[in-house]
């Protein structure tokens, strides 16, 4: 990205992956400001009850649709229910599921992928073939049919996400186990008799570790997009919880009279998409430099 | 080339039947009893007994699996479980909405995109690389129905320049056009945001080359060295994104049409979710992997157009 990086003198590309992630935030400064704005998300997710002004699922029919005063920060929805105090506490659902469901997808799609590319022949095939299938439904279209016929639930919601974001992993992972296990150290460790789990945990890991968890962050941004849409549709946690996506569908019905009440949960939705993808955007070119400026979804 | 478009129709089939598969599972190994939820919790068991024996859900699943490839590939959906007609004439009725809909956004978004994504390669790390990144980066950043939300509050409700309810519109032209304007619109922005970035970054690449030196060495105008020399060789990148994300706008084509009331397959989709009505849900996944098969295919094809270079075997 900079001059620096260019120029043939420069200095090599520090080893460690933690000083790599570091160098790719410091060159795209845009990532130092998502970061600050998701901690700021977390902060306010963890301390949702004492940010709170209101119980977030309290109805208050006398007082609804109110516009913002000293009470109501944000105003109140069309039950009486405190606005800003229901953008908090869906912070916390936003993230719960974005983050478990990106976390199993993680670990589910790299065990797969690196037991893919580790064994390679048949089994190679059949999976990866399988992960295409997969991988050429829309995650969204995907993420409908199962949550409406599971039905909606927090569970569900993270196992729909979960599975449309395990092959991207398992892509991911395979790649760099394929050449790996041809280096000379894995073989010395096949020599030494090392089990395969061992090897595999021990050995290849490590070297595919980085590329995963920055993948990772990359589909936060998409699993917390995939779950405010689902929620939109109605297909998300149900109500009373506080969820963005629903907040949105509840002032949407009304929208000629108040769209207020679908523009504050829109907004809050942007700003951590936003900031995930900008967090994303520097380390992007860490995963893969061809990859530049492309995104899954 | 003609050969190779059989060949690629015969490697299609495989996916496509693999495909059908999984929605035939997910349809049937997933818990609930689609009887069950039909007829709702207080439901006797002889009522679920008998709409099971209806659907065929008392058939052993082999069976069932056989049924449901041959109608699918035969084009017997059966009914909606719902209306009672046809699933295929339903969907054959919505499908040119939807087509119209995202060929605009593609349309749309190359428009925008390729250009901006050029001017932001030519004056790379100046501010308008660093403005067009930045937008573009919000533009991705959008859920689909938020953008939708927000086009419909400015320029339908409070502008009134568009209809409130985009019907998909019948009758002349610009009537047509007028209801497709905000959707498309919609779909277009997020779409122009991805053509953006991987323009950029696909003439970058293309810009380092030692031939484009070589030709303005030789004093080919700067002009005809970039839109010929370099954006040619860019497209390819281009177009795969474009293909790759076709999942994505799909996926955001269901949320513009909930917004914006239009008919198409998303609509139809959601309405079937709601009303758990699984013929129609079957047949929807059907026409979604036929789109996605036939995208891939014309992505292929798309290569040869652009690049001489690629030879069909």
């Amino acid at each position: 990205m900079t001059a620096v990086a260019q120029s043939p003198d420069a200095a090599p590309p520090p080893r460690s992956a933690f000083l790599q992630l570091v160098r790719a935030f410091n060159a795209n400064k845009t990532s130092w400001v998502g970061l600050a704005t998701m901690a700021i998300v977390l902060l306010v997710a963890i301390f949702a009850p004492l940010l709170a002004t209101h119980d977030p699922v309290e109805q208050n029919i006398l007082d609804k649709l109110k516009g913002p005063s000293a009470e109501y920060i944000l105003g109140t929805d069309s039950f009486g229910r405190d606005i800003w105090s229901r953008v908090v506490y869906g912070a916390r659902i936003s993230l719960w599921i974005g983050t478990v469901s990106i976390l199993i997808a993680m670990v589910v799609g790299s065990v797969i992928g690196m037991i893919a590319g580790y064994f390679g022949g048949k089994l190679d095939i059949l999976v990866m073939q399988a992960m295409d299938v997969l991988l050429s439904f829309p995650s969204l279209i995907l993420g409908l049919m199962v949550v409406a016929m599971m039905g909606p639930s927090i569970g569900n919601l993270i196992f729909a996400i979960a599975l449309t974001a395990i092959p991207p992993f398992a892509r991911i992972a395979r790649a760099p186990t394929v050449s790996v296990k041809e280096r000379d150290y894995i073989e010395a460790c096949r020599a030494l008799g090392y089990s395969h789990p061992r090897i595999l945990t021990v050995h290849i890991l490590p070297n595919i570790f980085p590329e995963i968890l920055v993948m990772g962050s990359l589909w936060l941004a998409t699993a917390i997009r995939v779950e405010a849409s689902l929620s939109f549709i109605g297909l998300g946690v149900r109500p009373p919880t506080p969820t963005w996506g629903s907040m949105i569908r509840e002032g949407f019905e009304n929208i000629l009279d108040t769209a207020w009440l679908s523009l504050v949960p829109s907004v809050a939705i942007l700003i951590v998409v936003f900031a995930l993808n900008m967090i994303g955007d520097g380390l992007r070119d860490v995963v893969d430099p061809k990859l530049k400026g492309e995104r899954g979804g | 080339m003609l050969q190779y478009l059989v060949k690629r129709l015969l490697f299609a089939v495989p996916t496509l039947l693999a495909v059908l598969t999984v929605v035939f599972f997910i349809a049937r190994i997933l818990p609930g009893d689609p009887a069950q939820v039909i007829l709702g919790e207080q439901a006797s068991a002889e009522a679920i007994q008998a709409l099971r024996l209806r659907l065929g859900l008392e058939r052993p699943l082999i069976q069932q699996y056989a049924g449901f490839m041959a109608g699918a590939l035969t084009g017997d959906w059966g009914s909606s479980m719902v209306t009672g007609r046809p699933v295929l004439g339903e969907v054959l009725n919505v499908i040119p909405y939807t087509i119209e809909l995202t060929a605009a956004s593609v349309i749309l978004g190359a428009i925008i995109g390729i250009p901006l994504g050029v001017w932001s390669a030519l004056h790379r790390n100046r501010l308008i690389d660093y403005v067009t990144r930045i937008g573009s980066l919000l533009g991705l950043s959008f859920p689909a129905f938020v953008m939708a939300i927000m086009l419909l509050l400015v320029f339908a409700i409070q502008l009134s320049w568009f209809p409130v309810i985009s019907s998909g519109g019948s009758g002349s032209l610009g009537v047509r056009l007028q209801h497709l304007a905000l959707p498309a619109i919609n779909l277009g922005i997020i779409m122009a945001a991805y053509i953006t970035r991987v323009t950029r970054s696909s003439m970058l690449e293309v810009l380092g080359e030692d031939y484009i030196r070589t030709a303005h060495a030789k004093g080919v105008p700067a002009l005809a060295v970039v839109w010929r020399h370099s954006l040619r060789n860019a497209l390819i990148p281009v177009v795969t994104v474009v293909g790759l994300y076709l999942g994505i706008l799909i996926g955001n084509s269901v949320l513009t049409e909930i917004v914006f009331n239009r008919p198409g397959l998303g609509k139809l989709i959601v309405g079937a979710l709601t009303q758990r009505d699984y013929t129609m849900l079957q047949g929807l996944m059907v026409v979604y992997t036929f789109v996605i098969v036939v995208v891939n295919l014309l992505t292929d094809l798309t290569y040869g157009m652009i690049d001489p270079r690629v030879k069909y075997q």
